[in-house]
């Protein structure tokens, strides 16, 4: 269980997360989505330790992530950021087996081989394994470094936007191993995600963030409707319904602002409000 | 292919025999120039003078040659394997201790210290050269994370540009007090000074070589950077400036007891990067080797061709290793990393 309370983090004088409060049992694919400076990256960054909290405590099955350990931490959750070193040259199987490295400091055991190995297989690198991954698609580094993650074996994954710059089928093969992630391997998946849509798929919980706070949470039925989504995003969007989920038909429409609005006023039409737990 | 391989793997991978096998035929040929090197020199002095144990001979033999190769091992290894720790912590292909302000930091702690503390020991005089290289190392790092564009060519730009000002300080200290001499010697290498009882510092850097193999790990994750780092459990910060404060005493005692040895640090482990990949527990080996095969090549080249007379190594250093710089350069394969 991820339990964070009154997380704040604050850049100058700008707050870019505004006493958050969540609580994620474990399991399933946790989906935070919202617009560019919500500070949903932020708050990912907060809970893999990446960077440090102003006010407020982060807990991860109880252990203070800003007080425990880096190696012990290592073993309970795995973070993977946005921007990859792609200028290493290591191979794919170097990199994977890095992702052992909390739990054998290199030296790599056979239980560890079979790790990497599953690792591999489970991302379908298996032909790559050797390729260095500065000589890798976009999408093929992206598997390698969710290979990566997924070696270091952790209970939490937390990925920032994995399927930023990732084409069409790139994407969707990319969301779908995710979610194979939490269903298969029961591991828990916070995700940050750009698309409502892959969201509405592929999630079992939606966070929605605005301003540094969360403005909205429930499962993608609740979030992912018309009157919500404009709550959110300040956006008219049609949302139709296809294989029994509902599509945000957000790229039909320009940038049209909604009308008669303003910022201080905030109708009570969302799904469900946030609440502090 | 494969960095760390299995304790109980059923079968070695390939890329790991052609590693063994790489680094194998580096030793080799390191083992039979060494060899060589140690019978040029302007006294003849041949095996079967070994053998009858003359006394004149052997006394030259263990005194001279032995140190001799025996420095150029320990400083070629440590100076590449330094380069290599500094290009991944750095993450810049064109850090090394000569771009990066560190030799001249060191250089100007020992003029500091033959000028304000003249009497002391050479362990003491080498301790105020590492404290200067340290400092300059750790104002190095300062200003490149200050740096809004860390491009990877103003990275280097700056650590010359620094090298270059606290170079200017230490001219003009030598300058006032006569050690200009003194000062060139320390800049420009050279091991025709080399004697026994004057060279047993470098050991020290050959201890530091193996360690940081043991951290080797360390350095290639630190290398990925922070997030990847913090992610696996590395305290990043104490790897960066650990690893940086390791090449930075390195550099200050090798330029103690030997001298600058320019563009070592940056051409071996380029080129041996070039060809094995940026997993520094695989390539820091084969590194540390090609490092020593590279001086000695270079100092036997500084004692044959003025024969009798010598010229310094650092002189030959520069301009093989210049040349060889320039053609990395031009590849375009340097260029798309």
């Amino acid at each position: 269980m991820i339990e964070l309370s009154g997380v704040t983090k604050r850049y100058g004088p700008n707050t870019v997360v505004n006493s958050v409060s969540l609580t994620i049992p474990g399991g399933g694919v946790n989906a935070l989505v919202g617009p560019n400076g919500a500070g949903k990256s932020t708050l990912l960054s907060m809970i893999g330790r990446l960077l440090p909290l102003d006010e407020g405590e982060i807990r991860v099955d109880g252990l203070d992530v800003s007080r425990t350990a880096g190696n012990v931490l290592a073993k309970k959750l795995s973070i993977l950021r946005q921007e990859n070193q792609v200028a290493v040259r290591l191979t794919v199987k170097e990199l994977v087996e890095f992702g052992r490295f909390p739990h054998s400091q290199g030296r790599l055991t056979a239980e560890d081989s079979r790790h990497v190995e599953e690792a591999i297989e489970f991302l379908e690198l298996t032909e790559l394994s050797g390729r260095p991954i500065n000589r890798l698609s976009g999408g093929q580094r992206q598997r390698a470094f969710i290979a990566m993650v997924l070696c270091q074996d952790t209970d939490y994954v937390l990925l920032d936007e994995p399927l930023n710059n990732l084409d069409m089928r790139h994407a969707s093969q990319t969301m779908g191993v995710i979610r194979r992630l939490a269903t298969e391997l029961n591991k828990t998946i916070v995700i940050v995600l750009h698309d409502v849509n892959f969201a509405s798929y592929h999630a079992d919980r939606v966070v929605a963030m605005k301003d540094g706070a969360i403005v909205a949470d429930g499962a993608p039925g609740e979030i992912i409707t018309g009157p919500s989504l404009t709550e959110i995003y300040d956006l008219e969007v049609p949302v139709h319904s296809y294989a029994d989920r509902p599509v945000a038909a957000y790229f039909a429409i320009g940038s049209r602002p909604v009308p008669n609005r303003n910022a201080n006023h905030r109708p009570p039409t969302k799904a469900v409000l946030a609440t502090d737990h | 292919m494969q960095a760390m391989s299995t304790r109980r793997g059923p079968r070695p991978a390939p890329g790991r025999i052609r590693d063994t096998a790489l680094l194998g035929l580096a030793l080799v040929s390191l083992t039979v120039v060494s060899a060589w090197s140690l019978f040029i020199g302007v006294s003849d002095i041949n095996v079967s003078d070994l053998l009858q144990a003359d006394s004149s001979k052997m006394l030259l033999f263990v005194e001279s040659r032995v140190p001799r190769l025996a420095a150029i091992l320990l400083s070629g290894s440590a100076m590449g394997v330094v380069g290599l720790i500094m290009q991944s912590l750095v993450r810049n292909r064109f850090v090394a201790p000569t771009t990066a302000g560190t030799v001249d930091a060191a250089s100007l702690g020992l003029v500091v210290a033959t000028i304000w503390f003249a009497g002391v020991s050479v362990f003491l005089k080498m301790t105020i050269a590492v404290i200067f290289a340290l400092a300059g190392t750790a104002l190095f790092m300062t200003l490149v994370q200050r740096l809004r564009y860390a491009d990877i060519i103003v990275v280097p730009l700056i650590g010359i540009m620094l090298g270059g000002v606290i170079q200017a300080a230490a001219t003009f200290l030598a300058l006032r007090y006569d050690l200009l001499q003194s000062l060139s010697a320390w800049t420009n290498g050279d091991f025709s000074g080399i004697l026994r009882g004057r060279y047993e510092l470098l050991y020290l850097v050959g201890a530091m070589t193996v360690a940081a193999y043991l951290f080797a790990n360390r350095f290639t994750l630190a290398g990925m950077g922070r997030d990847v780092a913090v992610n696996l459990g590395v305290n990043y910060h104490r790897v960066l400036y650990g690893g940086m404060a390791l090449a930075a005493s390195v550099s200050a005692v090798v330029v103690v007891v030997v001298g600058g040895i320019p563009f070592l640090g940056l051409v071996v482990p380029n080129l041996v990067t070039m060809a094995m990949g940026d997993n520094l527990r695989r390539v820091l080996p084969v590194t540390a080797v090609s490092g020593a095969f590279f001086v000695l090549v270079c100092d036997i080249v500084s004692r044959t061709i003025r024969f009798p007379y010598e010229i310094p190594v650092g002189t030959v250093v520069g301009v093989v290793g210049g040349a060889i710089f320039l053609a990395l350069l031009l590849r375009s394969r340097f260029n798309a990393g």
